[in-house]
C-alpha cells in the first residue's frame, strides 16, 4: 500500500493547487524552525484530513474545518521543504512551507588529521567541523567557530573562523614539545575535543661512546633527543656499523630508557659508527 | 543409459591394470620402503653409497639412513635426524627433500670423498644444503662417514628481558564517524632505481618507516607508458622486511617480467604501511658481512641472537650499492635454523655476476618470525 502514497499525494496536489486557487482557505507558514510548534489554518466548515509531506516525514491528522490546527514542538524535526494538503469531502486544497534548521547549535562533527605528528611542523594539523541543531539538521547560518590546541607546556593556538555552508575548517601549526595536545572547537556552547598526540622528530646529533667489555667493545649512545629537545621514544631503531679488515658487523638495536647499547667484537683498527633511519651520528676509531 | 555401467566398468579395469603394472614393476623407492630393504643405490661405489643414503633421507627413512652409515657410533639416531630437520621448528622441520646430487670429488680404492648437495622443499621455496661427505669402503661395501654438526642445545635458564612492545587499540563500528582512528605509520621511499635485467625490469629501492609507532609495510608499483597509459602492477612480495620500527629501513625488490624499461614513461610507487602489535625483540647482530667477488660473487655473514626467544625463521636481505651510493641490487635469502641465543648461523646471498663488479657497499637486515609469538 506504501508506495500509493507518493501517488495519492501528487494527485492530491494537482487537485489542490485548483482547489486552492478557488477559496485560498488553507494559510500554511512560509517558514518555520525545526522543532518548534505551529499551527495551519483551515478555512470553511465540516471535517477534513491534513496531510504534511517531508523529507523522512509524513504527518496526518483528522481537522475540523474553520479554526487553526495546532502542531506542538518536535513535530517536525527534519529540515527541508514541506507540501501540505487539505482534503475534504468537497474539495481539496494544498500549500508549502519550509522547515529550516534551529538556531542553536546542539551538535558538532569534528574532525581533526592527524592525529599523530612530529613536532615542530607548520600548518600540519587540520581541525574540519560541521555545525548542527537538536535534528541533525547542518546549521547553514553562518556561526562562529573557536579552534583551540593547547598543551601545558606551549602557548594556546585560537583560530576563529565562520562556518560556510554549515562547515569551517583551519590549520594549525604542531607545537615544539612533545605530548598529547587538547584540540578543541566550540560554537556557542557546544564543543567537541579531539586528541593530537606530538611525536619528537628525527634524532638530532646522535653520538656514541665506546669502552672495552672484555674480548668486546661496548658502544652506547647519549640520550637520544631531536631537534627540539625532545626524547625520541623507546623503541626507535639505532643501527651500529663495525667496519674491519673488509669486512662488516651491523645491529639493530632499538632504544631502550633512551639510549641503545650493544656489545660488538672488539677488532683492532676498526671503524664504529652509528645511524638512525636517516641521520648519522659520529664515528669512533677503535685502537684498544 | 548404458554410459554409467560402462564408466564403471572402465574405471574398474584401468584400476586393476595400474595394481597389477605396480605390483610386477614397483618403483624402487616405494619397493625398498615396503619390503624394509635398501633403495636403490648400490653401496658397490661411491655414488650408489650416497645415492641410497638420499633415497633414505628423502623417504624419511632415518633408521635405515642411520644404520647405513660407518660412523653411527660417534653420535646417536637422534642426533642425526636433529642434524637434518633441526632441534628446534625451523623452515627444515616443515620441509622435505624434493632432490640431490652427488658429484663425486675424490677417490683411491678404500676412500672417497663426495659432494653431496640437498634440495629442500621449504615453506618459502626450495632450500639447497650441501654437505662434503667422506666414504670408506668396508670389505666389498662403501659406507658413509656422516659429518654431524651437532645442535648446539640452549640450557634450561631463566632470561630476563625487559623488551618494548607496541599494542594498538583501533576505532570500533560504534564510534561517530568523525571520531579518530589511530593514524597510519609514517612511510617514506628514500631511494628508488629501476633496472633492466634479461627477464624483465626490476624496481629498487629503500623504504623508511620514519613514525615512532612499527608499521607492517609493503610496497607496490605501476609502470606507465609514455602515454601514461597502465602497463603492469606489481608488489614486492616477500623482497621486503614487512615489519619496520621506528626509523627502521627496508630495501625492496619489485620485478615486473618480459617488460622493457625503454617501454616506461614514468612510474607510480604505491607505498602502503598500517600500524601493528609488534615487539622490539629479538635483536639480531649481523657480524662479519662480507662481500665476496666474482666468480660465485656473495654477501657472506653470521646473524647472532642477542635475545633469549628463539628465532625459528631469519630473512636475511642485502641491499648492494655502487659508488655512488645508488642501489644496484636487492638480495636476500631465508636461513634455515632457528637462530638460538648467542649461537651464530651463517648465511649467503647470491650476487648476479654482471652485477658484482658495480657493488661497491651494501647493507643488510633481517627480519625474524617466531611460532607462537609476532614477529
Amino acid at each position: 500500500m506504501k508506495p500509493a502514497l507518493p501517488v495519492l499525494l501528487a494527485c492530491l496536489s494537482l487537485v489542490g493547487r485548483v482547489a486552492l486557487a478557488q477559496s485560498g482557505s488553507l494559510i500554511v507558514p512560509a517558514t518555520i524552525e525545526a522543532g518548534s510548534a505551529f499551527s495551519i489554518q483551515c478555512g470553511g466548515s465540516g471535517q477534513a484530513t491534513l496531510y504534511i509531506s517531508g523529507p523522512g516525514q509524513l504527518i496526518k491528522r483528522d481537522v475540523q474545518l474553520g479554526g487553526s490546527t495546532w502542531f506542538p514542538a518536535g513535530s517536525l524535526g527534519n529540515a527541508g521543504h514541506y507540501v501540505v494538503f487539505l482534503s475534504s469531502s468537497s474539495a481539496s486544497e494544498s500549500g508549502s512551507m519550509d522547515v529550516l534548521p534551529a538556531e542553536k547549535p546542539a551538535d558538532l562533527t569534528f574532525i581533526a588529521k592527524p592525529s599523530r605528528l612530529p613536532v615542530a611542523l607548520h600548518g600540519a594539523i587540520t581541525g574540519a567541523v560541521y555545525v548542527f541543531d537538536s535534528y541533525r539538521n547542518l546549521i547553514n547560518k553562518p556561526k562562529s567557530v573557536s579552534f583551540e590546541l593547547s598543551n601545558p607546556s606551549s602557548p594556546t593556538q585560537t583560530h576563529v573562523v565562520q562556518t560556510r555552508y554549515g562547515a569551517a575548517w583551519t590549520q594549525m601549526d604542531s607545537s615544539p614539545h612533545e605530548g598529547k595536545d587538547q584540540f578543541v572547537a566550540r560554537v556557542e556552547n557546544v564543543s567537541s575535543t579531539r586528541i593530537v598526540s606530538q611525536v619528537p622528530g628525527d634524532p638530532c646529533s646522535l653520538k656514541m661512546y665506546a669502552k672495552p667489555a672484555g674480548k668486546k667493545v661496548q658502544l652506547q649512545t647519549d640520550p637520544v633527543r631531536d631537534c627540539s629537545g625532545n626524547a625520541v621514544p623507546d623503541g626507535t631503531i639505532v643501527t651500529f656499523t663495525e667496519s674491519y679488515d673488509n669486512s662488516k658487523s651491523t645491529v639493530d638495536v632499538p632504544l631502550k630508557r633512551g639510549v641503545a647499547s650493544i656489545e660488538m667484537p672488539a677488532h683492532p683498527g676498526a671503524t664504529l659508527s652509528v645511524a638512525s633511519g636517516v641521520v648519522l651520528g659520529n664515528q669512533i676509531r677503535w685502537n684498544q | 543409459m548404458i554410459r554409467g555401467p560402462l564408466l564403471a566398468i572402465s574405471i574398474a579395469a584401468a584400476t586393476v591394470a595400474l595394481i597389477v603394472i605396480g605390483t610386477i614393476w614397483p618403483f624402487a623407492s616405494a619397493a625398498a620402503y615396503a619390503s624394509g630393504e635398501h633403495f636403490g643405490g648400490s653401496s658397490s661405489t661411491p655414488e650408489g653409497a650416497v645415492q641410497g643414503l638420499g633415497d633414505e633421507i628423502r623417504a624419511q627413512a632415518w633408521d635405515r639412513a642411520y644404520s647405513s652409515l660407518a660412523n653411527k657410533t660417534e653420535f646417536s639416531e637422534a642426533q642425526f635426524r636433529r642434524d637434518l630437520t633441526s632441534a628446534y621448528p625451523d623452515l627444515l622441520t616443515y620441509a622435505s627433500l624434493n632432490s640431490f646430487e652427488v658429484r663425486p670429488e675424490h677417490a683411491t680404492a678404500t676412500e672417497a670423498d663426495v659432494q653431496f648437495i640437498m634440495q629442500w622443499s621449504t615453506v618459502v621455496g626450495p632450500s639447497e644444503v650441501s654437505r662434503d661427505l667422506h666414504l670408506v669402503k668396508n670389505s666389498s661395501q662403501w659406507q658413509v662417514e656422516w659429518p654431524i654438526q651437532k645442535v648446539p642445545i640452549v640450557p634450561p635458564q631463566v632470561i630476563p628481558v625487559n623488551y618494548l612492545r607496541w599494542d594498538v587499540i583501533y576505532r570500533t563500528a560504534g564510534d561517530d564517524w568523525g571520531a579518530q582512528d589511530v593514524e597510519a605509520p609514517h612511510v617514506r621511499i628514500v631511494n628508488m632505481h629501476p633496472v633492466q635485467r634479461a627477464e624483465g625490469l626490476v624496481l629498487l629501492g629503500e623504504l623508511l618507516n620514519e613514525d615512532v609507532v612499527p608499521a607492517y609495510v609493503s610496497v607496490s608499483a605501476t609502470l606507465l607508458s609514455k602515454d601514461q597509459k597502465p602497463i603492469d602492477t606489481e608488489a614486492s612480495f616477500d623482497k621486503i622486511s614487512h615489519q619496520l620500527l621506528p626509523k627502521q629501513v627496508t630495501p625492496f625488490l619489485i620485478r615486473f617480467p618480459n617488460v622493457s624499461l625503454s617501454e616506461v614513461g614514468s612510474v607510480r610507487m604505491n607505498p602502503f604501511s598500517t600500524l601493528v602489535s609488534a615487539s622490539a625483540d629479538p635483536v639480531i647482530e649481523i657480524e662479519n658481512e662480507k662481500l665476496n667477488p666474482a666468480p660465485d660473487a656473495s654477501l657472506t655473514g653470521q646473524l647472532t641472537n642477542q635475545s633469549g626467544q628463539i628465532a625459528n625463521v631469519a630473512h636475511v636481505l642485502g641491499t648492494f650499492y655502487d659508488k655512488s651510493g645508488q642501489v644496484v641490487w636487492v638480495g636476500d635469502q631465508y636461513v634455515d635454523h632457528a637462530l638460538l641465543p648467542q649461537t651464530p648461523v651463517s648465511f649467503n646471498i647470491h650476487i648476479p655476476e654482471d652485477l658484482a663488479r658495480k657493488v661497491s657497499s651494501e647493507r643488510t637486515v633481517v627480519s625474524t618470525f617466531s611460532f607462537g609469538g609476532s614477529e
